[in-house]
């Protein structure tokens, strides 16, 4: 690597420590250290969550996805951009009027038993310890690629310079982190493209006439079932994409930090764009590296096609192009575990502490401290976990983040706003259900065990199909909280708020307290 | 101490606003006008993979090289940004719808 990929790499470093310098003035409370106060505009949630969505499984994974597979890479872009259709039609207004600093904190607002909030938090912690070893691991995979340095001091830089911002600045330096990422990520993307779309002559029909005889597939590039032969199996995927997004709790945490519903709504306009527009690009990322780098080079730097966008840029742009592009996906992994962490310590420091063990009788100052704690106990566990996965599949670990999501979370999130019968006993069952399952499923699916010595993590045939398991998952998720909740229609359970107060707070966001 | 979430005694008698004209009629029209979009993205979405998977119709050129395959994928990014613009401007006129509920039956 040149003097310029160290350049940039510090530059990226710099602004964000500056940016952070000046978030740590702002952070006091709780709220601004979880919501940096509610105070962003429409835009700027909008550009934080295209940063804090738009994950190295995005920009490295899609276009190696692409590029090796043709059009069933481009089914996660599709996937990941109808999600945040459900997001809007059914979740971003009632979660933000609901809600506080969590996603628990929405399902608390109708159910106040302490299991709730801890079966809430418990999918949380999950969710963001596999969606943060991804990160990791990906990250570290990528500077020991770049720089040359060891994949474990790879790592400890990472999580250092994301604790550093959660810590120090917080949301606000989180958020700004994000925006500033997601700037850059659209910047090498759209450089990318269009020298991607130079190479073609500016023609994108032709393109596909070349992609035709331009990889080891042939035709079939061009066509769906490069890697999806099983039409059940691509449907599960499809479920987790789609709705695994409505259940992340790093997204959900997002929609806290503007002031009301109708931001909350326009920051998903925004974002729609940015991601949509970024999703339409892969195609490019993917075609180019296809045709211009070539899979036998691509697979042998990375299987999983990982390096796929950043050795397009090589090939387009030489040493700087490169460099620049890295130091995106370097930004890009550092704003998503950043958002990452911070969900993660909320779930430990606010629904755990504060309101399990404390039962929301918890100053200001030993709220903040508390988060400051649990930040650095998810950081160091995820670095710690970090440095043992490094032969861990990232696009595996993401998948299941999102099939966790989509189980365990979603069918509580959505039943809590939307039906009337819905109980205490419900929720617990479901979003233990949800998890369970879809953990044991993968347990002995394809990803986990596998014939060949070696390929994974046990050596045997898969006893379940298919690598994700949302298909089953899923749908057990909203059955047991069927079952839940007629098994205990009887009970009265304390804490439960009645159903009027919740949907006439959900569709109108007022708040007593406020008053 | 306002850190535990907005969940003390209630003063308001919510079963009898949600009772109320307006407010029935907001959550009426907001299903009416939301249940048609949800049904058709998710039976746009996971059409796609049946064609794709169980038939050969997506698999045709329909423009130049291109597939039908991506030009269903196409028009689902066209139907995020055209749904979320709907929704956008739909969402204006309950914004309005909620302002006056809280005015007439909770400001009184």
């Amino acid at each position: 690597m040149s003097w310029i990929s160290y350049v940039i790499f510090f530059a990226v470093i710099a602004l964000t420590l500056y940016i952070t310098y000046w978030a740590a003035k702002q952070t006091t409370t709780a709220s601004d250290f979880y919501t940096a106060g509610g105070s962003l505009t429409g835009w700027q949630n909008g550009m934080a969550i295209a940063g804090d969505y738009l994950s190295a499984a995005s920009f490295l994974g899609i276009a190696g996805a692409i590029s090796l597979n043709g059009f069933d890479g481009f089914y996660y872009s599709i996937g990941w951009l109808t999600a945040y259709l459900v997001v809007l039609f059914l979740i971003a207004e009632p979660l933000r009027n609901l809600g506080k600093f969590t996603m628990a904190d929405m399902i608390g607002a109708r159910f106040g038993a302490k299991k709730v909030r801890g079966a809430a938090a418990l999918n949380t912690i999950t969710i963001v310890m596999f969606y943060m070893l991804a990160q990791l691991v990906g990250a570290g995979a990528l500077i020991k690629l770049l720089f040359g340095i060891e994949y474990w001091m790879a790592v400890l830089i990472v999580g250092t310079m994301m604790l550093i911002y959660v810590l120090f600045g917080g949301m606000t330096a989180t958020s700004w982190v994000q925006i500033i990422k997601a700037v850059l990520l659209m910047l090498g993307t759209i450089i990318i493209s269009f020298l991607v779309l130079m190479k073609f002559n500016f023609n994108f029909i032709s393109m596909f006439e070349v992609m035709k005889t331009a990889t080891p597939h042939g035709e079939a590039f061009l066509h769906s079932g490069v890697v999806y032969t099983d039409t059940i199996g691509l449907i599960s995927v499809l479920i987790a994409l789609v709705l695994g997004t409505a259940g992340l709790p790093h997204i959900l945490m997002r929609f806290f930090t503007v002031k009301d519903a109708k931001t909350a709504r326009s920051s998903v306009i925004y974002s729609v764009w940015i991601i949509g527009i970024f999703y339409v690009l892969t195609i490019f990322l993917g075609f180019g590296a296809a045709k211009f780098v070539g899979a036998d080079a691509i697979i042998a730097e990375n299987a999983a096609g990982n390096m796929a966008a950043p050795m397009l840029a090589g090939v387009l742009g030489g040493d700087a192009l490169e460099s620049f592009v890295a130091a995106v996906a370097f930004a890009t992994i550092l704003a998503v575990v950043a958002g990452l962490v911070l969900s993660g310590a909320s779930a430990i420091a606010h629904d755990i502490y504060g309101q399990i063990f404390k039962s929301g009788n918890v100053t200001e100052k030993q709220q903040v401290a508390a988060a400051r704690w649990a930040s650095i106990a998810i950081g160091v566990a995820s670095i710690l976990l970090a440095l043992g996965s490094e032969k861990l599949n990232v696009a595996f670990l993401v998948s299941l983040a999102f099939c966790v999501a989509a189980s365990a979370n979603v069918p509580t999130i959505l039943l809590t706003i939307y039906w009337k019968k819905f109980n205490t006993t419900g929720a617990v069952a479901s979003m233990l259900t949800g998890l369970i399952v879809a953990l044991v499923l993968v347990a002995i699916s394809p990803s986990v065990m596998n014939p060949v010595e070696g390929a994974t993590l046990i050596t045997g045939n898969p006893i379940f199909p298919y690598a994700n398991p949302a298909i089953v998952s899923v749908p057990a998720g909203f059955l047991a909280a069927w079952i839940g909740t007629l098994v205990s229609s009887k009970r009265h359970e304390k804490d439960e708020v009645s159903y009027a107060e919740v949907r006439f707070k959900a569709e109108t966001g007022y708040k007593e307290l406020d008053l | 101490m306002t850190n535990q979430v907005a969940r003390g005694k209630s003063t308001m008698d919510y079963e009898k606003l949600v009772q109320t004209e307006d407010f029935k009629g907001l959550v009426k029209r907001k299903k009416n006008f939301a249940t048609p979009f949800v049904i058709f993205f998710f039976a746009a979405y996971f059409i796609l993979p049946l064609l794709t998977g169980y038939t050969k119709v997506l698999e045709s050129p329909a423009i130049g090289a291109m597939t039908w395959t991506w030009v269903y994928a196409f028009s689902m990014f066209v139907m995020v940004w055209v749904f979320t613009s709907i929704y956008m401007n739909k969402a204006k006129y309950f914004d309005d719808e909620v302002d006056k509920i809280i005015e007439k039956n909770v400001l009184k």
